[in-house]
């Protein structure tokens, strides 16, 4: 009998997966400007709209590598001109210790990225978006679900031995 | 009526939460006498086979302190999971990883290499280290497997309650026993202890100015520190407002800060970046070498934000760490 | 009270006023010459004298200095006093036979011809002392050869006019009497040019013969005021009203040259005034007012067309901005609406040249909307003033709106020449006789194909519209944004023109990019009503994205209260926790993110909210 062959299994490439803190006056406004100017930059970029980008809390920076993200841009209003006075320089002075602390915990500081863009500058948008998008291509994928799986497997071991029954937990 | 069983067990951990169990003192008398301690290495003899052999979930609750590292601390999570009704990860490191869990900075080569060669104080020239298994004379024996990761209790086994602390005190100790003999408990899954920060009971809070901005952060070495002045007031990195209360603020009792043992509160998922948060945003710097220099005050990132709780952060571990080594690698 | 009669007319009035005072009031002409309404009375003309009767008396006074008094009867033009103006205005004129002002009060008083000769020199010797020449430009001999002193075209009838005014009104004092009877005169200090004159110009303002030339007690030209309105193509004076259009049409100090400011002294305007409308005391105020809506129209600046020095704008004499040529061409100019070059020449040839500052990348890339038109308007009305060859420069023309193209149109049927191209330089250097002159305009005429030269007698160049030099400053102020060019950012470029990002701060005008009047117009209509709806409703929506304390969650750690730029954030010392009042709270979500447990946050904006959000974004 003819086995009907399965179908190759097709996994899609790889395509680095950016989500983007964007605050809302300025970085926002700005890719609406790119939007409306037209612009074609690189559709990698998954933009999450806060008001300002002091409020990025380093949790969401690190629970969206946490995810499965491969890179995280945060864009807000230039040193300044923040629509709420000095939002952006909270986030600044929380971006350098995070910076330090995702570096000493072995991610690589081109993934995380902050970067002032004022509602003026769609072209600066999608130049960022792109350099972004092509330094996480060169870096790879960061995949920490994987990771976190692939860690979690020397406890399947045991798991599959105690489904199984053998229930004696001998030593080693 | 039977006495309730209680078991202690302990995995990767210090002692110090055993401590604190005495340091119930009178109060430990009163315990004894009302429940039935089936397991507690630290102190008295029993077998697993004991244990293996009770009826499952026969023992009403078991406090289990440190860190899960080896197979067979695993191995014995689950056990005491089986046989117990109410598993209690007592403890920073049950809770989160604690201590041991600093750990996760490393790869499991790089600590067994560091113990048994490099160390400045080893004399191991045949570089021997432990192995799995070991056969003489015909008979052989065998070593727990040191896991890559190190776990909190639940990431492992499933978890009713969490007492935190590092170690925890005897009071909140007495208190969660108490209501575990009543049958008092609140939801499971429930940390046991005040969802507030220790602020709240801290004796320093009201020295601490409404409108603090820092311009440097200080170590506990680097000053003499004013014992009635809030620490950071002082310039010192303390994570009391990340921290829940519950303690008694025994450490700054003790003119230290807080390093934040008793953990988080429910409504953050990540301590260490929420205390990060807090204190960077709070810098007084604008421009950016100034910045960089006023966090240089802070050497350690990991080890000042996430102490007790690394294992337990969003990360888990420094994340370019293989997941296993080669199987002839030792433990 | 006192009573009296001036030329019969019955008078009632307060004491300590002079007759002369009084005369003028009620209407009754008494001619003067030594009088000024900011000196006290002199009496040194004569002029004024009236012929009064009191207690049964007669006598003839100067009406200047003499106080009214109880039952006095004025005469001011009776028989003796007309017979002594006649002798008075001639005895002067034969001082001073070219004074205008002594020639019209000859007329008034009806004297034909003065029946003295000039007097000469040889009863009063001249020292040949110079001195005479310092207060009027004579020659130092009469045409016979005899030596002359009070010999003047124009001379000094020692009134003392410009000495009282220097002294006492404008508190300087550089000029005096020196000598006694004949040898009288009025000279500066040792006859020395003066150092301490300011060159303000009382003296030979005031002075009734014009016996003053001003660059003989000071060897230095004022220093002239530009008028800014008149973009320095005229001058003004301290005191001025900007441009005949202003609003409040009220007249300005400038506080860095007005005397009163340098010296304590003049004050004339003050005590010229009906209206008692000038008071030099007053201080600048800060006013605060409390407003709910803001309508922001700061307006542009034109583009500095030094800065395209290839044009030779303030290097060549015959370059002119536009804006310089409007006050030409404009009927209340420094012309009066003649176009007339730096050295009065009426030119025979324009070259107006458009987008100067637009439409380049070394400037400006905008097109600054508004340059064609009122380019081709001062072609129509440079040809209306002066015949002249008109050449417009132009890169394309821009003429929409109502009647504009048709308006072009008919500029090419009055003969207006064209020449499509950007003008490369403007140049002196002739290379053809018929260049030399003239200002010779390089440009390719990209419709014939071929570089051309055209000399012209006057350039004006169509300076583009950017913003104003403060821009910045201003948008930081009210917390707008500005667009890449530097103008100010509108919420939305089609469907909120009007509207900034804040609510209650509108925009309305060139502010927020270049346009001409009927568009500002429309849209300060249209910025106007939304400020009046704002204003009308009383109340404005917000999104509720304001942040919130968890009260029973708080610690009271203080973590949260320094960081809010609105002070929204407050420590409650009773309660030991943190207070946000939702009033002030502008929802940016910074003390959310701070919070180290997790108790405040922010409407709309939750953590649980961002995290569903991440997970969203990442599920694919």
């Amino acid at each position: 009998m003819n086995a009907i062959p399965s179908p190759a299994s097709t996994t899609p490439p790889w395509r680095p997966r950016i989500v983007a803190f964007f605050c809302n006056w300025c970085t926002y406004t700005a890719a609406d400007l790119a939007g409306v100017s037209r612009l074609k930059y690189a559709s990698n970029v998954r933009v999450i709209r806060l008001m300002c980008s002091g409020r990025v809390d380093p949790q969401f920076i690190v629970e969206a590598l946490v995810k499965g993200a491969d890179g995280v841009l945060i864009g807000g209003c230039h040193p300044g001109d923040c629509h709420y006075v000095e939002g952006n320089y909270k986030m600044l002075r929380r971006f350098r210790m995070l910076q330090r602390l995702l570096q000493s915990m072995g991610i690589e500081p081109e993934r995380v990225r902050l970067e002032w863009i004022s509602a003026a500058e769609g072209e600066k948008v999608k130049r960022v978006v792109n350099d972004l998008t092509e330094a996480v291509r060169k870096l790879g994928p960061l995949d920490l679900p994987q990771k976190a799986a692939d860690w979690d497997k020397e406890l399947a071991e045991l798991e599959e031995k105690i489904q199984a029954g053998e229930a004696a937990p001998a030593a080693a | 009526m039977a006495k309730p069983k209680v078991a202690f067990y302990w995995c990767a951990s210090c002692g110090g939460c055993e401590e604190t169990v005495v340091d119930l003192a009178e109060d430990l008398l009163g315990v004894v006498e009302q429940v039935d301690i089936v397991l507690w290495p630290v102190a008295m003899d029993f077998k697993y086979q004991a244990i293996q052999a009770m009826a499952d979930q026969s023992i009403t609750a078991t406090l289990l302190n440190g860190a899960i590292r080896s197979s067979e601390q695993e191995e014995m999570a689950h056990l005491l999971r089986r046989k117990s009704r109410f598993l209690i990860a007592y403890g920073s490191c049950a809770v989160s990883g604690g201590i041991p869990g600093l750990a996760n900075e490393f790869a499991l080569e790089q600590i067994l290499k560091f113990n048994y060669e490099q160390a400045p104080t080893l004399v191991n020239e045949s570089r021997t280290r432990p192995q799995l298994k070991f056969g003489e004379d015909g008979r052989e024996v065998s070593l727990p497997a040191l896991h890559e990761v190190v776990r909190s209790l639940d990431q492992v086994v499933e978890v009713d309650y969490y007492v935190p602390g590092c170690p925890p005190t005897p009071k909140i100790t007495k208190a969660a026993l108490g209501a575990l003999l009543e049958g008092k408990l609140p939801p499971k899954g429930s940390v046991l202890a005040p969802d507030v920060a220790l602020c709240e009971e801290c004796p320093r809070k009201q020295s601490r100015p409404v409108d603090l901005s820092f311009s440097q952060f200080k170590r506990t070495h680097q000053l003499l520190a004013n014992p009635e002045l809030c620490f950071l007031a002082q310039g010192v990195v303390c994570l009391g407002p990340a921290t829940r209360e519950g303690c008694g603020s025994q450490c700054p009792a003790g003119n230290m800060p807080c390093t934040g043992c008793f953990g988080p509160t429910s409504r953050v998922r990540d301590q260490g970046l929420k205390i990060l948060s807090a204190l960077c945003a709070d810098i007084a710097a604008k421009e950016e070498s100034e910045i960089n220099r006023v966090l240089e005050g802070i050497p350690d990132p990991i080890g000042t934000f996430h102490r007790y709780g690394l294992a337990k952060s969003l990360l888990r571990r420094k994340v370019d760490l293989p997941a296993a080594r080669d199987a002839k690698a030792g433990l | 009270m006192i009573k009296l009669a001036i030329n019969g007319k019955a008078i009632t009035t307060e004491p300590g006023r002079t007759v002369l005072e009084v005369a003028r009031e009620a209407g009754i002409d008494i001619p003067t010459l030594c009088s000024h309404e900011s000196l006290p009375p002199y009496g040194s003309c004569r002029f004024c004298i009236v012929e009064v009767a009191q207690r049964g008396r007669t006598r003839m006074q100067t009406s200047c200095t003499l106080p009214v008094g109880e039952g006095m009867e004025v005469q001011t033009h009776s028989a003796r006093v007309l017979k002594i103006r006649t002798i008075l205005v001639e005895l002067m004129l034969a001082r001073c036979p070219e004074s205008e002002v002594l020639r019209e009060m000859a007329r008034e008083v009806g004297v034909p011809h003065c029946r003295f000769e000039r007097v000469r020199g040889e009863k009063s010797p001249c020292h040949h002392c110079k001195a005479c020449a310092l207060v009027a430009e004579m020659p130092l001999q009469t045409p016979d050869g005899l030596p002359s002193t009070f010999v003047s075209r124009s001379g000094c009838i020692l009134c003392g006019m410009c000495v009282r005014l220097c002294d006492d009104v404008m508190k300087i004092g550089a000029l005096g009497f020196e000598g006694r009877g004949m040898r009288r005169r009025v000279t500066t200090p040792f006859r020395e040019p003066s150092e301490f004159c300011i060159t303000c110009g009382a003296c030979s303002s005031v002075c009734p013969t014009g016996a003053i030339e001003l660059l003989r007690v000071r060897p230095q030209a004022p220093r002239p005021i530009p008028a800014e309105f008149e973009l320095g193509l005229a001058n003004r004076k301290p005191i001025y009203i900007p441009f005949p259009q202003a609003v409040p049409r009220v007249p300005v100090i400038d506080k860095e040259v007005c005397v009163n400011f340098m010296t304590g002294g003049c004050k004339i305007c003050e005590d010229n005034c009906q209206a008692k409308a000038i008071d030099h005391g007053q201080q600048d105020r800060i006013q605060e007012v409390e407003v709910g809506t803001v309508i922001v129209a700061t307006g542009f600046k034109t583009v500095d067309p030094r800065r395209m020095a290839y044009y030779g704008y303030g290097v060549y004499p015959g370059v002119y901005s536009a804006l310089e040529v409007e006050r030409l061409v404009n009927a209340s100019g420094p012309t009066g609406g003649e176009v007339r070059l730096r050295d009065g020449r009426t030119p025979k040839s324009v070259g107006i040249i458009h987008c100067v500052g637009s439409r380049d990348k070394k400037t400006n890339r905008w097109c600054s909307r508004v340059c064609c038109m009122y380019s081709l308007k001062l072609a129509h009305l440079l040809l209306e003033h002066t015949g002249a060859e008109i050449y417009n420069f132009y890169i394309d023309m821009r003429t929409p709106g109502k009647g504009y193209e048709e308006f072009y149109d008919k500029l090419l049927e009055e003969g207006v020449q064209f020449i499509r191209g950007r003008v490369g330089e403007v140049t002196d250097w002739a290379m053809t006789p018929d260049e030399e002159g003239k200002l010779v305009i390089r440009v390719e005429d990209t419709l014939a194909g071929f570089v051309r030269r055209i000399p012209v007698d006057m350039v004006v160049l169509s300076t583009g519209l950017e913003p104003q030099a403060d821009a910045q400053e201003v948008r930081r102020l009210l917390n707008m944004s500005c667009g890449s060019e530097g103008f100010f950012l509108e919420r939305h470029p089609k469907l909120a023109p009007v509207n900034t990002f804040t609510d209650g701060v509108f925009l309305a005008g060139a502010c927020q990019g270049p346009r001409d009047i009927p568009d500002t117009v429309a849209q300060a209509g249209a910025a106007a009503a939304e400020a009046m709806v704002l204003i009308d409703k009383g109340f404005t929506e917000q999104e509720p994205n304001t942040a919130y304390v968890l009260e029973n969650e708080c610690s009271g750690c203080k973590s949260c209260v320094p960081l809010c730029p609105y002070s929204a954030i407050t420590f409650d010392e009773a309660k030991q926790k943190a207070a946000i009042n939702e009033a002030l709270c502008k929802g940016c979500g910074t003390c959310a993110a701070s919070c180290p447990s997790g108790s405040i946050g922010q409407r709309l904006f939750e953590d649980q909210e961002v995290f569903s959000e991440i997970d969203g974004v990442l599920a694919d």
